[in-house]
């Protein structure tokens, strides 16, 4: 029945291919027969050779990813508007790829019976269906089966590249093709090729590539001398060219490159030398493609004039991470890049944020990341925490002052949550009005947290003490840590707490060295790496650094690299406590993205034995420094 | 002694449900996915459950994670009583549509849409009370569903903890905003339904993020 719902799912419907195709009218009638699935997260919608469903199926919100045992691989990422599962529409046969939810995802289920008459019907709708499926024998994981229609997914050519997952997708070539003939001398191609700032040049014969000069045949062939610059194309250029279709994707171009040690490859209409030439690809546009480049990647954040243009980037930001991570490139480098690249994304969504604003803000502000973003220890997607500090401002104004910078931090971490932050579960955001304050509103707070030490007090500022600025004014951040250092200084008692909060957290291993893993909840059996390990190094080094008025270094291991060149007695244990620190936060992520969650709970059975003994040499390390702590600040030697 | 203990706790529960221990629906109970939910929302004259009336009820099937959209529910009643100030938050007119069935005709078509299915509301207690009077004024008796609220599960969700300042009561745009679920058709019955459904879902997923859940559960 026609209802307010069929309308919405019609609404949404229409802006996407095959449905954008049809009549208002049709889509309406359709909707009207769709069942509305919520699937979990990491949930079966179907599996490889399970018999087919009568629907197939439209995401509404969030991620299907597709992928066959065969390779175990992620084949395709659909995500709003994609639709997938349609072999039940096509052929009569099992599905051949699992679906899988990549996030929570809110899925429109389509009955085959009530759309096929219109795939029949309309032209346009059928081609788009047999076109797709055309389209996915292109899949480089498929060539064995080419020529069947393998591939459940539909390849929204054109529509949506940049949102799936990078080597699978169609290559972006340049099409403005720069070309000359085989009779053009050397040195009107050099001048060419210099004035359109590219690096190699097509020579063409009734448009057909007959070969290619690249930056290097110039220099191998006429700077040496070997020919005069007023020789022609014909004598220098290399020939025949390798010739590769348009539609290529990324992996596809890098093979090509790697196989024939080229640099460049002419793309033409049907991938033979006998065709016209349609475009070239470097290598650099393969490397740009790839995303393995931070500085591109970069770009592309500040390019970004919606929340929701970053998202995509920080998929390729975390496929960056698997790569640190997988050619073994130091801790420190990749979780600086990486935090550099995570940090540019906040600070661009804070930036929308204030265009989103009717006026600039009113008083100068920091915006604050707390816990392990403010320490820059956070690669994978958490939880977002943090905070605002404003200018005092005069007691008629403070209403107003404060509201505006609740507005502006409503939409900043409405932004953020877009990009893929989840909300803070205890509300620790800037949006809350507990966590928007005035500096001389912040003072007043801090002071009560310090000379009041209960348990929240003294957990509140372990969350707020690692605080570092994102974006905004650093003079009222400054100002606010050289308060908290002397309101410390002056109320020794705050170091008590502050120690026994440190030494509170569980221990890794029990009697017999085994490892302690969790009782009972959803993480039954597994171990929790960020309470049982990463946590006490935090909370020590914290403590450590504080007690030496140390300003401005909030990241753990840097501070265990301060706290060695502070007492050099203590040298060896806190690079010690470094190594494992970087050692331990290594785990967590390659746990993270392997799971796509955040890494706190690891499965031991997964783990090697290396790896286990590696694990426990850290444990070593934190209750060497546990005790350590103990003795220095036993509550009798303050008091 | 333990077994003894575990017994009787067992009894307090089963007492505090209203029900016996051999109860038929119990395996059922343990099982949300085979239970058939109906979400419900009802567009009012006003808040008074004696002098107001319900303009229109928009009530969604769900079951087993999925909710058909030819299942659902939507019904604009004739009305005697109307008033002017609540058309403006539901945008209902008086004469809006045309065809419509009369109070006792609405509410014997939701019976038997309904049947014995569990109601999932936003501040249930609201709407049941409404549709309850209204099956007293035409001589039906009350609704004997179980029935679940978004409101009160919304509040399972949240973290126990003393740094998180929880509220009295959390309504459905805030439910929305958390969950980002869109707040397009917010204040018509179907909308406020299928708002009310996806938030039911989440709410489900986040428990069992913590704990597997069973329906027997979310009735404590």
């Amino acid at each position: 029945m026609k209802n307010t719902i069929s309308h919405r799912v019609a609404d949404f419907l229409k802006n996407f291919p095959p449905f954008s195709f049809l009549h208002q009218k049709d889509i309406e009638v359709i909707s009207e027969q769709i069942s509305i699935i919520y699937k979990e997260k990491d949930s079966v919608i179907f599996a490889e050779n399970e018999e087919t469903h009568s629907s197939f199926y439209v995401v509404h919100k969030g991620a299907v990813a597709l992928r066959t045992s065969l390779e175990n691989d992620i084949l395709d990422m659909c995500d709003e508007g994609d639709i997938f599962g349609l072999r039940p529409l096509i052929a009569n046969e099992n599905y051949k790829m699992e679906a899988r939810t990549h996030e929570e995802s809110i899925l429109y289920a389509i009955p085959i019976a009530i759309f096929k008459p219109y795939a029949l019907e309309n032209r346009a709708v059928g081609n788009f269906l047999i076109e797709s499926f055309a389209s996915n024998t292109h899949n480089p994981y498929s060539k064995s089966h080419s020529g069947k229609l393998y591939g459940e997914t539909i390849d929204l050519e054109g529509l949506d590249t940049g949102r799936k997952l990078l080597d699978l997708q169609p290559v972006k070539y340049s099409k403005k093709l720069i070309t000359c003939y085989s009779n053009t001398i050397a040195k009107d191609i050099a001048e060419t090729m210099t004035k359109k700032n590219v690096g190699a040049i097509l020579v063409i014969e009734d448009s057909l590539p007959i070969g290619i000069i690249t930056d290097k045949d110039l220099r191998n062939k006429i700077v040496t001398g070997e020919f005069p610059i007023t020789t022609t194309a014909a004598s220098i250029m290399t020939t025949p060219v390798i010739t590769y279709p348009k539609k290529m994707t990324v992996t596809q171009a890098q093979m090509a490159m790697m196989k024939s040690n080229i640099s460049h490859l002419c793309l033409t209409k049907d991938g033979t030398p006998n065709s016209k030439a349609v475009g070239i690809l470097s290598k650099h546009d393969v490397m740009v493609e790839l995303g393995n480049n931070p500085a591109v990647l970069i770009k592309a954040v500040k390019r970004a004039k919606k929340a929701k243009q970053i998202k995509p980037i920080r998929a390729n930001i975390m496929q960056l991470l698997q790569g640190y991570l997988d050619q073994n490139i130091p801790m420190t480098l990749t979780s600086k890049i990486i935090t550099e690249l995570n940090d540019a994304c906040i600070k661009q969504v804070i930036e929308i944020s204030l265009k989103k604003m009717k006026t600039p803000p009113p008083v100068k502000f920091g915006w604050l990341a707390l816990g392990s973003q403010g320490r820059s220890e956070q690669l994978l997607h958490t939880d977002q925490d943090n905070a605002l500090v404003y200018e005092d401002v005069p007691e008629d104004l403070k209403e107003k002052t404060k509201n505006y910078f609740l507005e502006f931090a409503k939409h900043v971490n409405k932004g953020l949550f877009e990009i893929g932050y989840d909300y803070c579960p205890a509300e620790m955001m800037a949006s809350n009005p507990k966590w928007c304050l005035s500096l001389g509103e912040w003072e007043s707070q801090v002071h009560h947290w310090i000379t009041n030490p209960g348990k929240n007090e003294v957990l509140l500022s372990f969350i707020f003490f690692d605080y570092s600025l994102s974006y905004g004014d650093s003079e009222l951040v400054n100002k606010l840590s050289e308060f908290i250092f002397e309101n410390i200084k002056a109320n020794p008692v705050f170091y008590i707490h502050l120690v026994s909060g440190a030494l509170q957290s569980p221990s890794p291993t029990g009697f017999f060295r085994q490892f302690l893993v969790e009782q009972d909840g959803a993480h039954k059996d597994f171990f929790d790496i960020k309470r049982r390990a990463l946590m006490p190094l935090t909370d020590a080094a914290r403590v450590l650094i504080l007690s030496h008025s140390v300003k401005s270094i909030s990241n753990t291991p840097e501070r265990f690299e301060k706290l060695a060149e502070l007492e050099p007695n203590n040298k060896e244990l806190y690079l010690a406590c470094s190594y494992s620190y970087k050692a331990l936060l290594k785990f967590r992520t390659k746990q993270g993205l392997l799971h796509n969650d955040s890494g706190q709970f690891i499965a031991l059975e997964a783990l090697s034995k290396l790896e286990k003994i590696k694990l426990k040499r850290t444990f070593k390390t934190i209750k060497e420094l546990q005790e350590v702590i103990t003795i220095r600040f036993n509550p009798s030697n303050i008091l | 002694m333990m077994i003894n203990f575990i017994e009787k706790s067992k009894t307090i529960l089963f007492d505090l449900l209203g029900k016996s221990e051999k109860s038929s629906d119990e395996e059922l109970l343990n099982d949300i996915d085979a239970v058939r939910f109906v979400v419900l929302d009802t567009e009012t004259t006003g808040f008074d459950y004696t002098t107001d009336r319900i303009l229109c009820i928009g009530a969604i099937v769900l079951q087993n994670n999925t909710i058909p959209i030819n299942g659902s529910f939507e019904v604009y009643i004739q009305q005697e009583h109307y008033d002017q100030a609540t058309a403006k938050i539901h945008g209902i007119l008086k004469e809006f549509v045309i065809d419509r069935p009369t109070e006792l005709e609405a509410l014997q078509q939701f019976l038997d849409f309904l049947g014995d299915s569990i109601i999932i509301a936003h501040h249930t207690i609201f709407d049941i009370t409404m549709i309850n009077k209204a099956l007293e004024r035409n001589g039906l008796p009350e609704l004997k569903n179980k029935t679940l609220d978004t409101a009160v599960l919304y509040k399972k969700t949240l973290l126990v903890s003393n740094l998180l300042e929880r509220k009295e009561n959390y309504s459905l745009d805030e439910l929305a905003d958390k969950f980002d679920i869109s707040k397009k058709d917010r204040h018509t019955a179907m909308g406020d339904a299928y708002i009310t459904a996806i938030a039911f879902l989440k709410i489900l997923n986040k428990l069992r993020e913590r704990k597997e859940i069973t329906l027997r559960q979310l009735f404590k």
